[in-house]
């Protein structure tokens, strides 16, 4: 079977290798649409004759945990491809490991947001901030739970690479770290759009 | 210690530190929506926190502070179409005079 060319070597007219120019342009159509559903926000918000803040409906102090989980899952991912660097493959799982757990904790408080909505019966179809408070962060969340699972591949079956193809191996979790840092990224900005505006 | 083993302990400290500087920005952040601010200022200064916090993730965790060109130019043209999106929504929001929703 021939191999993807330039996964772990540098293309000369790019500069970096494919998976790296693969993810990047990936990452320019997640922009795009992240950017229409914040655009979504703005004319909505823009257009309505009254909106709530946010704190009046959402929990601040739960999203400031979930905020600060999510950061440290961004530490934890970087640091597991650092291990790799130095070519500790222990210390990559647990970081890797880590990583996961957390992505875990933040989908299991935003649940329980959720659920705590639903349960004063607040649904997307309640309000248009309802609304769009529901379509911004289950996009987020989905971003999540794709993460978790592709993460989750690197730490179990997908880690046989390291010992066939290290260096290739290693870029292959730098690129997953590019897409959970932008994932990261982007609830960096929901977080005070939705619950502190 | 070797001068990669030497970068590579540099670049720990690098994450740990950006790490602490995230978090004391969303404290901050926080803190300053609790402090009762006009609106427009309130806004602003939220906004400008998460631009920072946002750009220290891509600089330093996606390591674009140290990126080659094509990718800079790849992130200009999103930039731009991005800008173009916006540009044609602000025609339509305002051609329609604001839509009213409740």
């Amino acid at each position: 079977m021939e191999m993807i060319p330039y996964t772990v070597e540098i293309r000369e007219d790019t500069g970096v290798n494919n998976a790296k120019l693969g993810i990047w342009l990936f990452l320019a159509s997640e922009v795009m649409l992240f950017g229409g559903m914040f655009s979504a926000y703005i004319f909505l918000r823009l257009g309505a004759v009254s909106w709530p803040e946010g704190s009046s409906l959402l929990s601040v102090p739960i999203a400031t945990f979930n905020t600060l989980v999510l950061i440290g899952s961004s530490v934890t991912m970087v640091l597991s491809w650092v291990a790799l660097v130095e070519n500790n493959f222990a210390k990559y799982r647990r970081y890797l490991g880590l990583t996961i757990l957390l992505a875990l904790l933040f989908l299991v408080v935003k649940g329980f947001e959720y659920n705590e909505k639903f349960s004063h019966d607040l649904y997307p179809a309640t309000s248009t901030f309802l609304a769009i408070y529901f379509t911004l962060t289950g996009l987020h969340a989905l971003h999540i739970i794709g993460g978790v699972i592709v993460n989750s591949y690197f730490w179990g079956p997908g880690s046989k690479m390291w010992s066939s193809d290290p260096q290739r191996f290693t870029n292959r979790i730098e690129v997953a770290g590019l897409y959970w840092h932008f994932v990261d990224l982007v609830w960096i900005f929901l977080f005070p759009v939705l619950y502190l505006m | 210690m070797n001068a990669t083993a030497q970068n590579i302990g540099d670049h720990t400290r690098t994450y740990l530190m950006v790490f602490g500087v995230l978090a004391v920005l969303t404290v901050v952040t926080v803190a300053v929506g609790y402090l009762s601010l006009p609106i427009g200022l309130g806004i602003t200064i939220a906004l400008i926190i998460a631009t920072v916090k946002g750009s220290l993730v891509a600089a330093v965790f996606m390591h674009l502070a140290s990126e080659v060109k094509p990718i800079y130019w790849l992130l200009l043209m999103t930039l731009f179409f991005l800008l173009v999106m916006f540009v044609l929504f602000i025609g339509a929001f305002l051609d329609q005079g604001g839509t009213h929703v409740s």
